[in-house]
């Protein structure tokens, strides 16, 4: 079966690989590229734990072929931090206790960061509708969801 | 029996919350879970499963597989060890099929090749021919005198004479008079409740990465909540010797009991031997559902008698479980924690292990006690509707206490049921005023929690600093709590601690993280190692200050001469001890290793009110609130979390989560599209409140918190869906069908 | 699998007119790469058509009719500035499937394309009287939303068909739609009910209705004895009792793992009765 070449960008960085037309970016992400901060929860698009944005867009990344990416930007959970500085909202999902066992943050960070791009003044209500495709099965949302808040509301301040 | 060195008082940084030490890793990407490594050569696996619910394996032919460019090598049943006999016999016979599937999703071959994607187009090359028997997927019909024996021979002789093959344990407990008890209630309640199957959930499916060459050493990475488990089960399915097979645990995604059992990692380190590669292994999510623990489903039925003044006579309940198609349903757990937090003359509970063609039963959180909380706490709020009582002062006033004998034997010591209860009552959430159609529902929860075998190693670091080695897989924190337990026993900051989840060549057996025994007993060997450190850390002192080893003490992080000697030479430092290691005796380590058996049990009291769509029968969970009692909070955020997580998980099984079964015997819903677990729209904020009444078993007081938060839920819902719409659902989960077709029965009388 | 990027619709129908065994467009991905995924259909040739001019641009005409095109996404549907003034039934019901994440691959036609009686876009499209522009080796006809589906998971394509463009009439004067669904969790699933609504007024009379309902049949149905049940009236009891009835009796569902028959023909009317009162309020509001 014949590979696919794909020129692409990840995190800012332009990247090129060989893939099989079945390969997901996910795969290509995880398998191809090693950067296994996107998670594979389930493959169907139902869990959030591999959202990445393509052209800024939030997607999962197991629902995107990887020869769809020809000539596209990828952001993953590896690009949001700056050098060593965390994103406020990483650095308030560690304060807020908004993870237990980590599987589900990277894409839910990467929703998030994605929320705030856009809306950056989100209800509560907002922030549980924005975030109902990325499950958590640890923390019941609650610290998830003020961790959310409190970074908007900070970062509204910043700004 | 009460320690005698407990500290309850004067903690400087137990209690505090600090950021975790495993927190930059976790939200940068760069922690590693059990399907984030590689090794050079690496093969992909991918198993072959049955699609049947019982069927006689006739024949498998790999040949078509085998032909496939790319594919290394295949391996069914005869690639694993023979003559294994118990439990033993029974893991591998679920890892692997023998010469019957016995459920929808049994493995009966797996394949390796060069890459995930060939491996699974060579999965499908493998023919496997079945004859196909009849099956039963029921809890009450598996046991009916007609249904088809799923193994015979299992039952052991807990059971009594006349049960079909397929009823494989026997529980029964209790003490007193129950008739006699019913006959001076005021009012007796019988009634019949059903519970589903749920599954665990947790969101990273089961993965692993097994070496394994022809000299039987061999090297296993995974996602487990106990690597030694894995390592011993490894070793016999495979026929090695335990300690050449070294075990290393990833970064677990949740495992909340369901990744206590062990499936997919015998099956890469047999590929692994058979192709001399590393094989890597990760579950589809399909196959997470399908052939993964989930719990026991449940019939059962509840009897309970009660004066007009509230005080309860006598209960009775009859737990039958279906456990899938191996023994080992908690039918006694159930049955045990089932009256529990009530002080009970008269009580009698009998369970029933019943074995169908579902995947074998693995733990769920507080394993059993969720149902018998939803069967019990709803009778009770049904007598207390009745008998128009106030539920939480019937339950006060009939609530376990220390001195009571419990419903399952023992006699309870120090236990904080009543002060949940208070605390309840007194919450703001409880006196609330309630919106039309909105319902407000209670329920206590009960769990065991447990000790087992621990083992910790805390070496000092020339500069002052401790390396903490645990062997329990941190699922939620625990990094942090054993930190903070150790930086408070050492007198040095929370930051110089540095704590590692060890691999199994590196400390003594650790029982799996389970039965909420992390933080309890981990942290009790943590507190002991720090402790034999500090001792030793006095003896150097001692010697250089030329004073026996007893008149040195340990204070903010210093020795300290006292007794007569008090004051003759200042404080010394820890890192002053520890930068002269090498010279004054060799490294310093403490060590503990035992098996702490003072677990303390622990309540909690939930308050929840919901709010029913009368023309849907959909329910909306508004407002939640948990109290339980922590013993002592080491991480009160992270006790927290683990108050709201299982609540979480508790609204999911009530209201939406199920395993569907046709009937074919198929599972229908294997995919988290319609297996509902509740998303962040499902939810409002959980309100917590952490109430501290210490567990005399443990150093500091502790409890394990892990469990409890998951048993009330069910009968809280279940009581504020009865207060809102006046409907009593009997049958979990709550669904929307089931709610309308309540409410249609009794608009029609 | 091929994977093929056609820049023109003309080459995509040739491709597909070519192709042996199984074809599939790839616009979203949302069902073909769950179903690629779960083994359930995998494609000897996928084509992805995003690559062809005008795939991704969503035009208001100047009669006042919308033009989707056919790879826009159901958030680029919800982001435009004034479509879901006209139609916020057609917009709601496509920002109802599936998350966030899906929101930004998703597209109505492959909503509609998937077959499924359970399309949550499908019922509030059909209610519009949406029509579809379907491009083939023979040409190009234009199709009425509710004749594309004639089974779960199937359509009346032909071979080497495919839909080029989705037409959304002109709003016109006092019109409302709205599209409500019930599902057991407030998102994420299927829907075990859909209905969709759109009406027009005269002063408080309803003079124009389409009612559709969702996953209550085989296909999607336009139901015009639930619309009747409304048409003339200003919506009051009796009205929605009969619209209620209507639903009910035009429902033929079946028992499966998200809902019941009963239950189906119960909430369908329910939900109905709910779709037409929200797109009476905006027909009365577009009205002032």
């Amino acid at each position: 079966m014949s590979k696919i070449h794909v020129t692409t960008t990840v995190n800012g960085d332009e990247v090129e690989f060989l893939c099989d037309p079945r390969e997901t970016v996910l795969d290509v992400l995880r398998d191809r590229l090693g950067m296994t901060g996107s998670k594979e929860g389930c493959g169907t698009g139902d869990c959030g734990a591999c959202s990445i944005t393509l052209d800024g867009r939030l997607v999962c990344s197991c629902l995107v072929l990887g020869a769809e990416a020809e000539g596209r930007e990828i952001e993953t959970v590896e690009g949001i931090a700056t050098g060593e500085d965390l994103h406020p909202l990483q650095q308030k999902f560690i304060e807020y206790a908004a993870l237990q066992c980590g599987i589900c943050t990277p894409g839910i960070l990467v929703a998030t960061k994605a929320l705030l791009e856009k809306n950056p003044d989100p209800t509560e209500t907002e922030v549980r509708y924005w975030l109902a495709g990325n499950l958590c099965r640890c923390t019941g949302y609650d610290k998830i969801i003020r961790a959310v808040m409190d970074t908007a509301a900070d970062m509204r301040e910043a700004s | 029996m009460a320690l005698d060195n407990m500290k309850t008082t004067g903690f400087t940084q137990v209690g505090t919350t600090p950021n975790r030490p495993d927190g930059l890793d976790k939200v940068t990407g760069r922690a590693r879970f059990g399907a984030d490594v590689t090794a050079p050569g690496m093969l992909h696996a991918v198993i072959v499963r049955s699609p049947h619910a019982h069927a006689r394996i006739k024949r498998i032919d790999t040949s078509k597989a085998e032909a496939l460019a790319g594919v290394k090598g295949i391996v069914t049943r005869a690639d694993f060890a023979t003559g294994l006999t118990g439990e033993n016999w029974n893991i591998l016979e679920n890892v692997m099929a023998s010469d019957t599937a016995l459920y929808d999703g049994h493995a009966v071959a797996a394949v390796a090749a060069t890459s995930a994607l060939t491996a699974r187009d060579a999965a499908k090359l493998v023919e496997v021919e079945y004859e196909i028997l009849p099956h039963v997927t029921d809890v009450d019909k598996a046991m009916a005198p007609d249904a088809p024996v799923i193994r015979a021979g299992a039952a052991d002789g807990s059971v009594p004479e006349g049960q079909h093959p397929n009823v494989v344990r026997y529980h029964e407990s209790g003490h007193g008079d129950v008739q006699a008890g019913f006959d001076e209630a005021d009012l007796v309640i019988e009634d019949h409740f059903t519970t589903e199957a749920t599954h665990q959930g947790y969101i990273e499916p089961h993965a692993c990465l097994g070496i394994l060459g022809g000299d039987g050493k061999g090297e296993l990475w995974c996602c487990t909540q106990g690597h030694w488990n894995v390592q011993k089960i490894c070793a016999a399915l495979l026929g090695l010797e335990t300690a050449n097979l070294r075990v290393t645990a990833s970064e677990i995604g949740g495992g909340f009991g369901g990744k206590t059992a062990v499936f997919i990692e015998p099956v890469a380190l047999a590929l692994a031997r058979k192709t001399n590669k590393p094989v890597k292994l990760v579950m589809p999510r399909a196959d997470v559902f399908k052939a993964t623990g989930p719990t026991a489903s449940t019939s059962m039925d509840i009897k309970i008698g009660m004066k007009k003044d509230g005080t309860i006579t006598a209960a009775q309940g009859v737990f039958r479980l279906q456990g899938g198609a191996f023994p080992g349903a908690p039918a006694d757990m159930t049955a045990m924690c089932a009256f529990a937090p009530y002080a009970l003359s008269n009580v009698h509970q009998v369970g029933y292990d019943v074995m169908s063609n579902r995947p074998k039963q693995a733990a769920y959180r507080a394993p059993g006690s969720p149902m018998a909380a939803f069967a019990v706490e709803s009778v009770i709020d049904e007598l207390c509707g009745q008998l128009g009582l106030d539920p939480i002062e019937v339950r006060l006033k009939n609530a376990s206490k220390e001195g009571t004998k419990a419903s399952y034997g023992p006699t309870f010591q120090r236990i904080g049921l009543v002060e949940t209860l208070e605390a309840a009552k007194a919450h703001p959430h409880y006196s609330a005023p309630l919106k039309p159609g909105q319902g407000r529902g209670i329920s206590c929860g009960f769990w065991f929690n447990h000790g087992g075998e621990t083992a910790v190693s805390l070496a000092l670091s020339e500069d002052g600093t401790a390396q903490l080695a645990v062997g329990t897989p941190d699922i939620g924190g625990s990094r942090a709590s054993m930190a903070l337990m150790a930086a408070e026993e050492l007198g040095i900051p929370y930051e110089n601690i540095r704590v590692t989840i060890a691999d199994t060549a590196t400390l003594g057996y650790n029982e799996v993280s389970h039965g909420s025994r992390v933080t309890y007993a981990s942290g009790l060997a943590t507190i002991e190692a720090a402790r034999d450190a500090v001792k030793k850390l006095c003896g150097r002192a001692a010697a250089k200050w030329g004073i026996p080893e007893d008149a040195v003490k340990w204070e903010n992080g210093c020795a300290v001469p006292s007794g007569p000697n008090a004051g003759d030479f200042d404080p010394l430092p820890m890192a002053e001890i520890t930068a002269n290691m090498g010279a004054t005796g060799g490294p310093i380590v403490g060590h503990f290793e035992a098996t702490p058996e003072g677990a303390g049990v622990s309540f909690a009291t939930h308050i929840v009110d919901a709010e029913v769509d009368p023309e849907t029968g959909k329910t909306s969970v508004v407002r939640y609130t948990v109290v339980q009692d922590a013993g002592k909070a080491i991480h009160p955020t992270y006790v927290e979390g683990q108050f709201q997580g299982g609540a979480a998980q508790g609204i999911g099984w009530a209201l939406n989560e199920e395993y569907i079964y046709g009937d074919d015997g198929r599972l229908q819903n294997a995919l988290f599209l319609d297996y509902r677990i509740p998303v962040a729209s499902d939810l409002p904020m959980i309100d917590t409140v952490i109430i501290e009444v210490p567990n005399p078993g443990h150093p500091y007081g502790v409890r394990g918190v892990g469990e409890t938060s998951i048993c009330p839920p069910l009968a809280a819902i279940a009581n504020a869906v009865s207060a809102a719409a006046a409907v009593r659902l009997r049958q979990l989960p709550m669904s929307p069908p089931r709610i309308l077709e309540a409410l249609e029965q009794k608009r029609d009388g | 699998m091929q994977y093929h990027t056609p820049t023109s619709f003309e080459d995509a129908i040739e491709i597909a007119a070519q192709a042996d065994g199984i074809t599939r467009f790839l616009a979203g991905g949302t069902d073909v790469l769950v179903q690629l995924r779960a083994d359930i259909v995998t494609p000897d040739t996928l084509i992805d058509i995003k690559g062809i001019s005008g795939t991704k641009t969503i035009t208001h005409n100047d009669d006042g009719s919308w033009r989707i095109g056919v790879a826009v996404s159901g958030a680029e549907m919800t982001e435009h500035p004034t479509l879901a003034r006209d139609w916020p039934g057609v917009v709601e019901a496509t920002d109802l499937i599936g998350s966030t994440q899906v929101q930004g691959r998703c597209t109505m036609v492959g909503n509609l394309c998937n077959g499924s009686p359970a399309a949550d876009a499908v019922p509030a499209m059909v209610a519009a009287g949406m029509t579809v522009t379907v491009s083939g080796p023979d040409g190009t006809r234009e199709l009425a939303v509710e004749d594309v589906p004639t089974g779960p998971g199937k359509t009346c394509l032909a071979k080497g068909e495919l839909i080029s463009a989705v037409n959304i009439p002109a709003r016109g004067a006092n019109g409302g739609d709205a599209y409500l669904r019930f599902i057991p969790r407030t998102e994420m699933d299927i829907a075990v009910v859909g209905a969709a609504v759109n009406l027009r007024l005269e002063g408080d009379t309803i003079t124009e209705a389409r009612v559709s309902l969702g996953a209550v049949a085989p296909t999607v149905l336009l139901v015009p004895q639930a619309a009747d049940a409304i048409i003339g009236t200003t919506l009051d009891d009796a009205a929605l009792t009969a619209l209620a009835q209507a639903a009910n009796a035009a429902c033929a569902p079946i028992d499966d793992k998200r809902g019941t028959i009963k239950f189906r023909t119960h909430v369908a009317g329910v939900l109905a009765q709910r779709a037409a009162r929200i797109a009476y309020e905006r027909a009365q509001k577009a009205g002032k």
